[in-house]
């Protein structure tokens, strides 16, 4: 395009007609190219966004156009103990399954980084679970946890472990811990394959090195593997937790929330206030809300774990 | 420092054997430079050296211990990478430190080694720099700061050079040579240039298809070159090779391509008409009456000499002459070998036949 637009460039200057300039001037070419990208992050991104905070001030119902109420929603949440219920979930679940993604997605990938008989068939494997729709394994979930027909109740009382079924997703404590673990069974291929990834960057001599050095397996972890993979956990992390801050698909398909809100996730919270009850303003203040902890955890990567010394160029050659 | 014996040492990848039964002692203090064509096994020798590869059989043994099956950190060497392999997370000084800090020195021990070794190879003004800041000459002295700082039994080094600029290799090179004199320890140097092997080794090792075709010092190869791969890899520009028979009526001579008339000074016994290859160094060529025609094809002053590009009875020859001549590209030139500098190899087995 460029060879196309500079000679014409020129005269457009001189004849000046306004249509003429923005056809093939090389500034508002470049603009037409950006046109679609930002169109695309306007409208599905920018606006949706200021659309949800401008509704968490006002009053707005589903089919009434609502009002300016100011920080009304907000205050009405100060003093609601089950969205307070469903920010201590939202915590506990990112915190929990976050930590617990990160300890098996790097015990996958140190693993599938060894050399071993079908290597490729199963770092295939390892990504199922990730590729599965989340409503479809959901669902498979909703059925292993089954207070009847749970497959692990039926297995347990076979072998005698336990007398009568278990009811996982009735039980406050049982249902958080099934959607951590359904969580946790989704989110780690991600992060096995991303720090899998990582992994393979890392050249075998410094291994080579370290041996020589004196390094045992668990030091070559240490002082190698570990710091030179920090700026690929950083990332990693910082998209695990937000993934999981805000995840909706799985604890709507398996818990809606329940039992007594025992799994309400924010995210959840927001959908059933809003969507369900009509409460466009409130649901729109809870998602609202969710912001500033999502600022926050973003904030933690880029000031916590941003490039590191080591990385920075000055080059002297 | 020790001495090191590779003795019938064999090594396979699966069915592929590529060593066929090496065996090199090197002394102690020696400075032992394996060299060869890629492919020859060198760097796999190395490498078991270290104990980075499992030897299939034979023994190695460092002093009077068999290391076999003794742990890569227990052999008391250190290595030197050809990517040179720095920890790119630590400074030049932890880099240094690091094998210390593995086996819990004390902080002022490790501090005061990576000292020593940092002044022995003028890094102290770039301890708290990262490798990354460093230059490719700079990184090669950390590595090496990094090997002297262990104090081991055997250097090993593994084309350490490879990376640098023409200008930067020599340079490098001397600064090896100089650091092996002082420290004397014994050490064992992979490279595939010959001139590395010439300009820094007490024994060159000459690798080829997973055997040792010769082993000596750099002016023993030279001179006497036990076959014609070896007189073919030593040497630089490579020696020339004329194939022919020998001839034996009254004096020894040695006809080459297109009947073309050779100089010998002794023809090996009962060898009248053998057929065997005649190789000549191309600075042991004279401008001679008696010498073979030879017509000029290509010259390249290089200033400190001249080599001559040139046709023997349709063979390409080159000669170096430290002399100015004024030669131009179709002259007719005559060109003597010194008799008592050619070499003869058997035309089939490339082995030496003249003593």
């Amino acid at each position: 395009m460029a060879d196309v637009a500079i000679p014409r460039a020129k005269p457009s200057m001189s004849e000046g007609g306004a249509w003429t300039q923005l056809k093939h001037n090389r500034n508002w070419l470049g603009f037409w190219f950006m046109v679609p990208a930002m169109a695309f992050l306007i409208f599905f991104l920018a606006y949706p966004l200021g659309l949800g905070i401008w509704l968490s001030f006002t009053d707005t119902r589903i089919g009434r156009v609502g009002h300016f109420v100011g920080t009304e929603n907000y205050e009405w949440l100060w003093d609601d103990s089950i969205f307070w219920l469903s920010v201590f979930n939202t915590l506990l679940y990112t915190f929990v399954a976050s930590a617990l993604k990160f300890a098996i997605g790097l015990y996958l990938a140190l693993l599938l980084n060894e050399n071993m008989p079908f290597k490729a068939m199963l770092r295939a494997m390892v990504l199922i679970p990730f590729i599965v729709p989340t409503v479809l394994s959901a669902l498979a979930f909703w059925w292993i946890f089954d207070s009847q027909f749970s497959i692990i109740s039926w297995s347990l009382k076979h072998l005698g472990v336990i007398n009568q079924n278990i009811n996982f997703l009735g039980d406050t404590t049982w249902a958080r811990i099934c959607v951590i673990f359904a969580n946790i069974w989704r989110g780690v291929p991600f992060v096995a394959i991303t720090l899998l990834a990582g992994l393979q960057t890392v050249s075998p001599s410094l291994y080579e090195a370290a041996t020589l050095d004196g390094a045992t397996r668990w030091q070559n972890f240490r002082y190698i593997t570990y710091p030179l993979l920090t700026p690929i956990i950083a990332v990693v992390m910082t998209f695990s937790v937000l993934f999981t801050f805000t995840d909706f698909q799985l604890i709507w398909a398996m818990t809606r929330g329940g039992p007594v809100n025992a799994t309400h996730l924010m995210a959840t919270l927001s959908y059933q206030r809003a969507i369900i009850a009509g409460q466009l303003g409130e649901g729109a203040a809870i998602s609202s809300a969710m912001i500033p902890f999502l600022l926050a955890a973003i904030m933690v990567s880029w000031f916590g774990l941003q490039r590191r010394k080591w990385q920075q160029g000055e080059n002297n050659d | 420092m020790s001495s090191v014996q590779i003795r019938d040492v064999r090594k396979s990848f699966g069915n592929f054997e590529v060593l066929h039964g090496v065996t090199v002692p090197i002394e102690d203090g020696q400075f032992v430079v394996l060299v060869g064509p890629s492919g020859c096994g060198k760097s796999t020798l190395l490498r078991m050296l270290a104990g980075l590869e499992n030897i299939t059989s034979g023994t190695i043994s460092i002093g009077d211990r068999v290391v076999n099956n003794v742990q890569p950190k227990e052999r008391d060497i250190a290595m030197v990478f050809q990517n040179y392999a720095l920890y790119p997370h630590m400074t030049v000084a932890d880099n240094m430190g690091f094998s210390l800090k593995l086996r819990n020195a004390s902080a002022d021990e490790i501090n005061k080694r990576v000292k020593r070794a940092a002044e022995i190879l003028a890094l102290a003004p770039l301890l708290d720099r990262y490798p990354r800041q460093l230059s490719g000459g700079q990184r090669q002295r950390v590595a090496m700061g990094r090997a002297i700082v262990r104090d081991p039994q055997v250097f090993l080094f593994d084309e350490p050079l490879s990376n640098l600029d023409a200008k930067l290799r020599v340079a490098m090179r001397t600064e090896i040579k100089e650091l092996h004199q002082r420290l004397k320890t014994t050490t064992v140097y992979v490279t595939h240039d010959q001139i590395e092997a010439m300009t820094m080794a007490d024994k060159i090792v000459v690798m080829h298809d997973g055997i040792v075709e010769q082993m000596g010092t750099p002016l023993e190869l030279y001179d006497k070159p036990d076959n014609q791969f070896v007189a073919g890899f030593i040497g630089s520009p490579a020696m020339n090779f004329l194939k022919g028979h020998v001839r034996v009526n009254g004096v020894a001579t040695f006809e080459g391509p297109n009947g073309v008339k050779l100089p010998l000074k002794t023809a090996p016994a009962a060898s009248d008409g053998r057929p065997a290859v005649y190789g000549v160094r191309p600075e042991h060529f004279t401008i001679a009456d008696d010498g073979a025609e030879a017509e000029i094809i290509v010259v390249e002053p290089t200033g400190s000499e001249t080599q001559v590009f040139a046709k023997i009875g349709g063979e390409q020859v080159v000669a170096v002459f430290r002399e100015r001549h004024q030669f131009n590209p179709g002259d007719k030139i005559r060109l003597k070998p010194d008799p008592s500098l050619v070499h003869l190899f058997d035309e089939a087995t490339g082995k030496r036949l003249n003593a």
